[in-house]
């Protein structure tokens, strides 16, 4: 039998960028909140350990542990779904800051043909470019209006960075100055500016120098130790939850944070949350946590299961395209090229998760795309972020993978070989859903997330032409050897490719076709936020933090709002206003 | 603006420490600036060099027989070996990484999903074996000598290094022979992945003895920063150091 505690203002499912974002803004304004993670608590003193390429990046210390919960995964409709027994093609985080603090920090803003991609596609190419397959919507909000929670965001992020000359349009300077240029960067820019393109320092959270935010929170320099993503910051000087809108959070006094808090249900009843279910991981007690307004700001595939689980929302339905709660889930495609040069050796194993630098010439619609056969595209960068010798061992692809061969191989292409790798945009596909799986069960005996998702024509056009771009840089950096990267025939859950799963939980302007409005609301429930890169109607060819903590503070703003007007903040359909 | 050569992380106790215990080499080039004065070499390590040996008292089995110990130690100096360019998997002491590893959490898959029912799974949809690793590589060092005694009439130890490899070769692509419960490409790719993983991880795991793992790939481990090396425009070489560094 549960536990029922007092009633408070607000409950977010999840301490991460986005649960921290509205803990710190409702609590300032002197709502209370309770954060429920979990996983456990933890701060910049738990990482004196963390140089640990075995434990962190290899042995997952800071992800999901699946032996509780995971999803189960299938290529197609008609397959058997399995379990992902354990985690391999992207990493979710666990524990108080979420993957807010082992990502790299790359903070990007989504481009305004992002969040109008339908319109502006359909007026551009024609309506059937892509065919009607691919579910491509827009988001209910465009990037003017977004422009200054972008902001907002990297202001208490702090973000280093500097002008892109084909990326969205800014307001304002980044807060802080760009990271070093490497001579691996600055050899990057000189090819690329040799090809005619337009190369940048990546936008970063891993800061140039001190830094405080707004809300008074210090962010230090960045040493360039070469261990960042994966791994937690003992300098504090990556950007994370932990060291900003948390404590700034917390300083109001009106935020209760309650680590190892897993919850399994969301409670409503008439159409309105009433609370969330949750289990004290640690000791097996159930707690039931009354609130106003509840928040779901956990990774994109527990938002969604926990609205499937909760039954709130219609789920989609691949069938009949109908149903929003699971469509349009979509992942990044990781083209790219590596380079191996025989007669350099770089400092690649020196670094930091964001130093790099960029050209946007391929992304977005910076590119003609009328004798394509694929829209969007991807951010193209070279990064520094410091290489370890158990997970990197670039080798030709001709090379065997064991024995004296790939030893003298492995040793001696360690530091001299280079790669530009491609943040792929990811087109929604009917075929590619979540849903909830009829036969396994997590630890709590709760169904897992059921995953169905493969590669489309789309992908694979869109994935070889940038790897061939990529190529092509590395070719002008001087490389005496350059393989592109090759897609695999379907999407394989085994290998690392990247943790930016999109999806889900969508926005839009339309509730027949979207799960939230531009503030995050859900459509069929007032007080009930949906927060995170589970909104993103596609992914884009960026990494998503930028855009997450764009929605985050918006989203804040909304229940800030929803609090004293207690209704729908945004009316539906097609003469959209913003109330 | 914040003048950006200079340290501006939290430095505590033992942080300090560690930059002070740090012996950096630079190869052909002079890293000055706060790189540089920041730190100095380390007068301790000269004096170590005329006492004695150590014994390492962490080189023993928790989870191996004798034989299966000999077994992996043959098995990963094969995947990993000894040539000019510096120790194999034997002198790195992989096959202790791999016995201290099987032994815990991981050779128990504690953090994987186990819950049945497993059934054949695409190749996209990953292992779906309930088997636990430390199983796995029993089964697969048992067969081991199981596809030598056949081919051979002799066990995997007494093999020529040429007959080693066919064996090994066999079980990469897992065609010939099977093992009961696990497929011997499963096998391998623990083998594999491990011998990896024991000859580059912090020595603190018992491999990459005496950090000679990262000394052959010019990996300097577990080092403060690189704030003014990174610019550098030659191949800055750094002595290695691992986490021990750490504790004073």
């Amino acid at each position: 039998m549960a536990k029922k505690l007092d009633k408070v203002d607000a409950v977010t499912v999840g301490v991460g960028w986005t649960g921290g974002i509205i803990a710190a803004e409702l609590a300032k304004e002197g709502l209370n909140v309770v954060g429920l993670e979990r996983g456990g608590d933890r701060s910049t003193e738990d990482f004196q350990m963390i140089h640990d390429e075995y434990r962190y990046a290899v042995r997952y210390g800071l992800m999901q542990d699946t032996s509780k919960e995971t999803i189960t995964f299938r290529n197609k409709p008609d397959e058997r779904a399995l379990p992902m027994r354990r985690l391999g093609s992207f990493l979710p985080g666990e524990g108080v800051g979420g993957a807010g603090d082992h990502w790299n920090g790359h903070t990007w803003r989504f481009l305004p043909y992002d969040l109008e991609i339908k319109s502006q596609t359909d007026k551009k190419y024609g309506k059937d470019k892509l065919g009607e397959d691919y579910t491509i919507q827009d988001w209910g909000i465009t990037y003017d209006e977004l422009e200054p929670y972008f902001y907002k965001f990297e202001q208490t992020a702090g973000i280093s960075g500097e002008e892109n000359p084909m990326g969205a349009p800014r307001k304002h300077d980044y807060p802080t100055g760009p990271m070093k240029s490497s001579p691996i960067l600055y050899r990057f820019k000189k090819a690329t500016k040799n090809m005619k393109l337009h190369p940048f320092q990546l936008p970063s959270a891993n800061l140039s120098e001190q830094y405080e935010n707004p809300d008074g929170e210090t962010i230090n320099a960045c040493q360039y130790c070469g261990f960042c993503e994966r791994f937690g910051c003992e300098y504090g000087a990556k950007s994370s939850p932990n060291i900003t809108v948390i404590p700034t959070a917390k300083k109001t006094g009106n935020f209760e944070l309650r680590a190892d808090s897993n919850v399994v249900e969301v409670l409503h009843e008439g159409g309105r949350a009433t609370g969330v279910r949750y289990v004290d991981v640690k000791t097996g007690e159930e707690f039931v946590q009354p609130a106003d307004v509840v928040i779901l700001t956990s990774y994109v595939l527990n938002n969604t299961r926990l609205l499937l689980q909760s039954k709130l929302g219609k789920p989609y339905d691949p069938k009949t395209k109908e149903g929003v709660i699971g469509k349009n889930y979509c992942y990044q495609i990781t083209a790219g090229a590596t380079g191996f040069f025989e007669d350099e050796k770089f400092n690649s194993f020196m670094g930091a998760g964001s130093l790099g630098a960029t050209v946007d010439d391929y992304n977005g619609d910076n590119f003609d795309h009328k004798d394509l056969d694929f829209i969007h595209g991807g951010s193209l960068s070279i990064t520094q972020t410091g290489q370890r010798p158990i997970e990197n061992n670039p080798v030709p692809k001709d090379t065997p993978k064991w024995g004296k061969d790939f030893k003298e191989k492995s040793l001696h292409y360690f530091n001299r070989s280079l790669s530009v790798g491609a943040q792929g945009a990811s087109m929604p596909h009917r075929n590619n859903y979540l849903s909830l799986d009829e036969n396994y069960k997590d630890a709590y005996g709760n169904p897992l997330l059921k995953l169905t998702y493969d590669f489309t024509d789309q992908d694979r056009n869109l994935h070889k032409y940038l790897s061939e771009q990529a190529a092509d840089i590395l070719k002008e950096m001087g490389a005496d050897k350059v393989e592109a990267k090759e897609i695999s025939e379907h999407y394989d859950i085994v290998p690392y490719q990247s943790t930016h799963n999109t999806g889900g939980v969508i926005m839009g302007d339309d509730p027949e076709t979207s799960a939230v409005n531009n503030y995050s609301q859900m459509w069929d429930v007032d007080n009930l936020f949906v927060i995170g890169a589970s909104a993103f109607a596609h992914n884009g060819g960026y990494n998503p933090t930028g855009t997450v903590g764009a929605l985050a503070y918006r989203a804040a703003e909304g229940i800030i709002k929803f609090m004293d007007e207690d209704k729908q903040l945004v009316k539906a359909n097609k003469d959209r206003q913003l109330v | 603006m914040v003048d950006s050569n200079k340290p501006q992380g939290p430095e505590d106790h033992s942080r300090r420490k560690f930059i002070r215990n740090s012996g950096i080499a630079v190869g052909g080039i002079v890293v000055g600036g706060a790189l540089g004065s920041l730190i100095p070499t380390k007068q301790k390590d000269k004096d170590q060099s005329n006492a004695e040996k150590p014994i390492n008292y962490n080189d023993a089995l928790m989870f191996f027989t004798m034989e299966q110990f000999q077994t992996t130690e043959a098995a990963t100096e094969r995947i990993f070996p000894e040539d000019e360019l510096g120790p194999g998997a034997k002198g790195l002491g992989v096959a202790y990484y791999i016995d201290h590893q099987l032994a815990g959490p991981w050779g128990m898959n504690a953090k994987d999903y186990m819950e049945g029912p497993a059934y054949n799974a695409e190749a996209t949809q990953g292992t779906q074996t309930l088997m636990r690793r430390a199983d796995v590589f029993a089964i697969g060092l048992k067969g081991l000598d199981d596809y030598s005694n056949k081919k051979y009439e002799n066990k995997f130890t007494e093999l020529t290094a040429e007959e080693q490899d066919d064996v090994l070769q066999v079980f990469d692509v897992a065609k010939e022979f099977k093992l009961s419960g696990a497929t011997t490409k499963q096998f391998f790719e623990l083998l594999r992945s491990m011998t990896i993983e024991g000859a580059y991880s912090d020595p603190l795991y018992g491999g990459n003895k005496n950090m000679a793992g990262w000394k052959m790939r010019d990996f300097p481990g577990s080092q403060m920063g690189y704030t003014e090396a990174i610019m550098n425009k030659e191949f800055v070489k750094i002595e290695p150091q691992s986490l021990r560094e750490h504790m004073g």
